[in-house]
């Protein structure tokens, strides 16, 4: 791994204010890696020559003084977001040829910021999955491995390509986007910090929808300072984005102190799980200890409603999904398949164009949200939301914030849980609820399983209480020492 | 319930998407597993409870009533599969 490479997002956009090496040179060197690291599938489009130019356009704007919080930065986009002329697919093939005629608000506000697009990564076929098994561009290799083992792990999902680009040191960060823990989970299957802001804390205008209530965008990246410089510049009112929440952005990176004195650290019973790995336990109880001897307060709270939640996700998001996608009918973009009859047209073109999970939660969705069925499951997972939304609120009036672990085990390798849905779903167990409340969550590699894979503790907070919540993290970020590196496939990253 | 063949079918009509008759026992199968586990949600008193219908706490807002440049036409035709002369081209709906 070449030392431009090796740094944080932070670093580098220090050094490159003092000049110790252009944003040409930063940009080359991640375009070298990401050549070397092709092996592992995380780009689905490079879009190198546009990186080349955007970094010297960068290096006269540094030289002349006006450079902006990611200048020079190169970052790999989510294949979800609409990015201008490039492919955005959502790595689906149903949205074969795709090129938007916009921008999306958030990628905006990066390159308003001086950041380099590496290209777009890949990731489940519209953000449904959590292996990142499910994409039309093939799966995403996870450029950790197993200790003695080279079988290819996933490196989780959806954000499956940006997690695997960001730990194969493609790119200095990653855009994704977290509908049930897509930001989240990844992060901690690839050793980074992923955060999911508040539900309307980032627009959504310009991402191709999944679950409208639940998506939100939000950064992966190799360290917890990296992902407050990259929330500064995604976060904000948009008024193209009717849910984007007028409210100020705060410095997210004035008070990462890592001071937890006094912090009142909420351990839910209930994320206790029957069958979960004892190196998960271990971990989860190192965490709080962590905490407790820094001073911070630990207090066991109950969060009841904690086993419906996925359940509940799993009415709420197909619904969503099957509104969403009725507007893929291959007449506006994308795939078509031709036919006489305009129904069938429809119907054979979206047959070919979505893949076997996408059908299968635009059916669920469609079967719950159908005459006669619609109160039984759709307006009862809306009330259970409610409810879960209700014990977080209940419980932050004792904590600042709540410690669980992020995944219920290391990522596991491309084959396993394949064949039964729910097993995969399982993977959100500890993710989704805090999707179903709207609150934010980052994970933060805390330490490696038996086998050398990362490991990733959750930390949730109130609605728009980001900083207090990057702060908690970035004590345990200072905590856990985590200094490991993926030894794997492709990225030259021993 | 049970989810049969003949609601699979009716199923992916209404979501307009084609299943081949030999394909409908495997997915019924697959639909049946995940609602069956959805199903212990019925185990959940919900009487009284509001349903959710936005999970942060604001009124929609309203946009003032100006004129705003209209995305162009050549625009909103760049990705379709078929145009003519400035129309999305779609197989014959009216004899």
């Amino acid at each position: 791994m070449s030392a431009l490479t090796a740094l944080t997002l932070t670093s580098a956009r220090a050094a490159l204010d003092k000049r110790e090496f252009s944003a040409r040179e930063l940009t080359d060197a991640h375009i070298e890696a990401a050549e070397a690291a092709r092996p592992l599938n995380a780009l689905v489009a490079e879009t190198f020559d546009l990186a080349r130019e955007r970094a010297d356009a960068a290096d006269k704007r540094l030289t002349a003084g006006e450079g902006g919080l990611l200048e020079g930065m190169p970052l790999a986009i989510k294949d979800l977001y609409c990015t201008k002329g490039v492919h955005s697919a959502a790595c689906s093939h149903i949205l074969d040829g795709f090129k938007p005629t916009y921008e999306s608000t958030v990628t905006a506000n990066l390159w308003r910021e001086g950041a380099v697009m590496m290209g777009k990564a890949n990731m489940d076929e519209f953000a449904m999955g959590s292996a990142n098994v499910t994409s039309y561009y093939g799966n995403v290799i996870n450029p950790w491995q197993r200790q003695g083992d080279n079988k290819p792990l996933v490196p989780g999902g959806s954000s499956g390509g940006s997690a695997a680009a960001v730990a194969a040191r493609i790119a200095l960060a990653a855009t994704g986007t977290d509908t049930g823990g897509s930001i989240r989970q990844p992060a901690a299957f690839c050793g980074l910090v992923g955060l999911k802001p508040t539900y309307g804390r980032c627009s959504r205008w310009g991402i191709i929808a999944f679950a409208s209530s639940l998506d939100q965008a939000g950064p992966l990246t190799r360290s917890v300072e990296d992902a407050a410089l990259m929330l500064q510049v995604m976060a904000g009112h948009d008024a193209k984005d009717s849910t984007s929440v007028n409210t100020p952005v705060p410095d997210y990176r004035a008070e990462l102190n890592g001071d937890v004195q006094g912090l009142r650290v909420g351990v839910p019973a209930e994320y206790r799980l029957d069958d979960m790995p004892e190196e998960i336990e271990a971990l989860w109880r190192r965490g709080i200890d962590w905490y407790k001897d820094a001073g911070a307060e630990i207090i066991d709270i109950s969060l009841p409603h904690t086993k419906y939640s996925l359940p509940t996700y799993y009415i709420v998001a197909p619904a969503e999904c099957s509104s969403n996608l009725a507007r893929y009918d291959g007449v506006r973009y994308g795939l078509r398949e031709a036919d006489d009859d305009l129904t069938h047209m429809y119907e054979r073109s979206r047959a070919k164009g979505f893949g076997p999970e996408v059908q299968r939660r635009i059916m669920i969705g469609t079967y719950v949200l159908s005459a006669g069925y619609y109160d039984a499951y759709y307006l009862k997972a809306q009330k259970l939301r409610t409810l879960i939304a209700r014990d977080f609120s209940q419980a932050f009036e004792k904590v600042d914030v709540v410690l669980t672990p992020t995944a219920p085990s290391a990522a596991f390798a491309i084959g396993e849980k394949m064949d039964d849905p729910i097993a995969m779903y399982l993977n959100d167990v500890f993710t989704v609820p805090a999707s179903m409340a709207g609150l934010p969550g980052i994970s933060v590699p805390a330490g490696l399983s038996s086998e050398g894979l990362p490991l990733g503790l959750q930390l949730l907070g109130q609605p728009f209480d980001e900083a207090r919540l990057l702060n908690a993290a970035r004590f345990m970020e200072i905590a856990a020492e985590f200094t490991a590196t993926p030894s794997g496939l492709g990225g030259g990253t021993s | 319930m049970a989810i049969d063949k003949a609601t699979v079918l009716h199923i992916a009509k209404l979501a307009r998407i084609e299943v081949a008759d030999e394909a409908t026992d495997g997915l019924a199968k697959e639909l049946n597993v995940i609602m069956d586990w959805v199903e212990q949600l019925s185990e959940v008193d919900t009487d009284g409870v509001e349903p959710m219908t936005s999970v942060v706490d604001i009124t929609l807002p309203l946009r003032t009533d100006e004129v705003h440049a209209a995305v162009q036409r050549d625009e909103l035709l760049s990705n379709a599969p078929n145009t003519d002369n400035g129309f999305f081209v779609v197989p014959k709906v009216v004899e």
